[in-house]
């Protein structure tokens, strides 16, 4: 087997706070190969931009404390210098994040920070890399890119600015691409052309994409695999039709649950997930789903490993077994389906 | 653009009218203020009082007196002071500003300077004992009265250790025109530099400090980082040059109020003859003409300094540049 571009082992990422030990990300293991698009998914504040912000070394927070290891290419990212870390960052590994509105600088013209960018990397002169500038911010479907390079960054839309982020982003022909909610501050119509942009550019440069999202849609739209998290940690990881027809673990019926479907009969209202995410500070032990999982029992009160249970590489971190989940899914997501008290 | 000089041009002439006027009523609706008096020296005789009072127009109605002023500042430029009969008010402010000028020049350069130094170091320095440490220095300098570090100052460099080797280079008190002799010139505004400077080395980099440390914060911080850019770069291209938004908006005020006599107590205990001297001795004097004058003076550098700043902030700042 390949050494895969990206192995996270067991990251455990904290944070001190005058409240006590924020437990950000404890644990989470995960292999990336080259090519691949593995989506991470989980409501807000379960760990999942942390993880990755963790990946690129960007949080400078001085009362923060990680462990675990972070292989790139072999390489653990964790021992590198800053300096050497600058040298993967925006050139092995970019990132796009979450509100282009905010994320680019105001007093800059767009084709000078895609300059900039490249100019950190590479000695280009300042003339190839404008060029190389015009022809990103053309590639990522701006019109009359060749003027538009000198607009500041208020001059463009939303949807422009995510372009001209991922325009960036990709300016280095980097391995790896992590978009960080890439499309949830857009218009629903724009996201559509976000995805597609990240998709159609992921096959012309070849870069493996970690899609970070809380909208189970998009990953059903772009990703291979599917690594769905809660409170810190992973709790299935699977391939992405494995995860979507075959969900092991119940917060995944959960989320699954709570989409609008158009291909089965409308229900009367959406499932939801009763209750709210547990505080990462002091998190009890046992599974940390537990209290909000209708199926909960007494094993439940034990950690749950994140193991192949089906033996397919479909990893699952539940307790019960897989012959009682496939009676309890279809009540837990469909349950208008289904004949019995809801 | 040519509306916006426009509207700022009847602005600043509205200003400067309603400025004028204000000046005017305060002075003759203050009780105890008799110019003739004043203009008249000791014991006059009522019949003298009189003769002045018309010789000088101050028996004619109200607003034709302020009419006249204006003429005579504005027009004829022919102004003469109360007190010191015979003295042109115009020339003479004209005079005093080069040594305004010299002070706040030189103040500035040292308080920009020195304020972005420290202002950066506390930010970078965050959480070490560094941050805390500049940032009391600097409420320290701010908590110092211009009127007493300059006293202490002269009393430190004019006579205690004036003999010693640390300061028996600093000149007495006084201005000495550049043109006259450079190296004089300097030496004698070092003091005065320094002392004017402290309050706005602390101010400005308390503020900076501050600005900074929010921007650190900011998405486009995080997004300079993510593309490989070096701590340094990211600091002064990204953070530093976005502060200087509000630094320079904040600079360019005070620097207007400070040339336009702002600066009067640093000018008085250090007898440096500029403009806010100059206000300080025809307040002192009751001195109508000269007051008028350097209040227009002043209101007038403090007017062309906000139109600067307007201008500084829309090439710092794409975002409010008229389309």
């Amino acid at each position: 087997m390949p050494e895969p571009l990206l192995e996270v082992r067991d990251l455990k990422v904290s944070f001190h706070t005058e409240d006590g030990l924020v437990r950000a990300v404890s644990g989470v293991s995960f292999t990336l190969s080259e090519g691949e698009t593995l989506g991470i998914v989980g409501e807000s504040g379960c760990g999942k931009s942390v993880t990755m912000m963790s990946v690129m070394r960007l949080i400078i927070d001085p009362n923060a404390r990680f462990e675990g290891e972070v292989l790139y290419k072999g390489v653990d990212l964790m021992k590198l210098s800053q300096d050497e870390m600058r040298e993967i960052r925006g050139r092995g590994i970019a990132m796009i994040f979450q509100d282009p509105m905010t994320s680019l600088t105001p007093v800059y013209r767009v084709g000078w920070q895609i300059a900039e960018q490249i100019r950190a990397h590479e000695r280009v002169s300042r003339q190839a890399a404008h060029s190389r500038a015009i022809e990103l911010l053309s590639a990522v479907g701006i019109p009359h890119a060749k003027e538009r390079v000198n607009d500041y960054p208020h001059q463009f839309s939303g949807g422009m600015r995510q372009r001209v982020m991922i325009a960036m982003a990709v300016s280095c022909n980097p391995d790896l691409l992590i978009a960080d909610e890439p499309t949830t501050a857009l218009d629903v119509t724009i996201q559509a052309q976000i995805l597609n942009l990240i998709r159609k550019l992921k096959d012309d440069f070849g870069s493996a994409v970690v899609l970070i999202t809380h909208d189970m849609g998009v990953v059903a739209d772009i990703a291979d695999r599917v690594a769905v998290m809660y409170a810190g940690r992973i709790v299935e990881q699977g391939e992405k039709r494995e995860l979507f027809y075959d969900a092991q673990h119940p917060y995944t019926w959960g989320l699954l649950g709570s989409i609008a479907r158009l291909d089965r009969p409308k229900p009367r209202r959406l499932t939801t997930i009763r209750g709210m995410p547990p505080s990462l500070i002091n998190l009890p032990p046992g599974c940390a789903f537990g209290d909000r999982c209708p199926h909960r029992f007494d094993r439940c009160r034990e950690l749950p490993e994140l193991t192949d249970k089906l033996g397919n590489g479909h990893l699952d971190a539940c307790h019960l077994g897989p012959e009682q989940k496939k009676d309890l899914r279809e009540v837990t997501i469909h349950p208008e389906l289904t004949p019995g008290p809801p | 653009m040519l509306t916006f000089i426009v509207r700022r041009t009847l602005w600043t002439a509205l200003i400067m009218f309603v400025i004028t006027l204000l000046v005017f009523v305060i002075f003759f609706k203050t009780p105890g203020i008799d110019p003739a008096r004043a203009i008249a020296g000791r014991n006059p005789s009522p019949q003298i009082l009189a003769e002045i009072r018309h010789q000088f127009g101050l028996d004619r109605p109200f607003p034709v007196q302020y009419a006249l002023m204006m003429k005579r500042l504005f027009i004829t430029r022919d102004l003469v002071s109360y007190s010191n009969q015979g003295q042109l008010v115009l020339p003479e402010i004209f005079a005093a500003a080069p040594a305004t000028l010299s002070l706040v020049f030189g103040a500035a350069v040292i308080w920009v300077v020195m304020s972005v130094a420290m202002g950066v170091a506390a930010a970078v320095l965050k959480g070490t004992v560094f941050d805390p440490l500049l940032m009391i220095l600097a409420l320290i300098g701010i908590s110092m009265p211009v009127f007493w570090l300059g006293e202490v100052t002269n009393l430190i460099t004019q006579s205690r250790l004036h003999d010693t080797f640390l300061f028996s280079w600093v000149p007495p008190l006084g201005y000495t025109p550049f043109t006259q002799d450079p190296l004089r010139w300097f030496e004698g505004l070092v003091m005065p530099w320094l002392t004017l400077s402290i309050l706005y080395i602390g101010f400005y980099a308390r503020v900076l400090r501050a600005n900074l440390l929010e921007i650190q914060n900011e998405d486009y911080i995080r997004t300079a980082r993510a593309k490989g850019l070096s701590e340094r770069r990211v600091l002064l291209r990204h953070t530093l040059r976005t502060s200087m938004i509000t630094f320079v908006s904040l600079f360019g005020l005070d620097f207007g109020v400070l040339v336009g006599g702002g600066a009067l107590l640093t000018e008085v205990v250090f007898g440096i003859h500029g403009v806010g001297f100059l206000t300080y001795l025809s307040l002192t004097n009751l001195d109508l003409p000269v007051i008028m004058a350097t209040v227009v003076y002043g209101a007038f550098f403090i007017v062309l300094a906000n139109a600067l700043v307007d201008i500084a902030y829309a090439w710092l700042d794409p975002r409010v540049r008229p389309t």
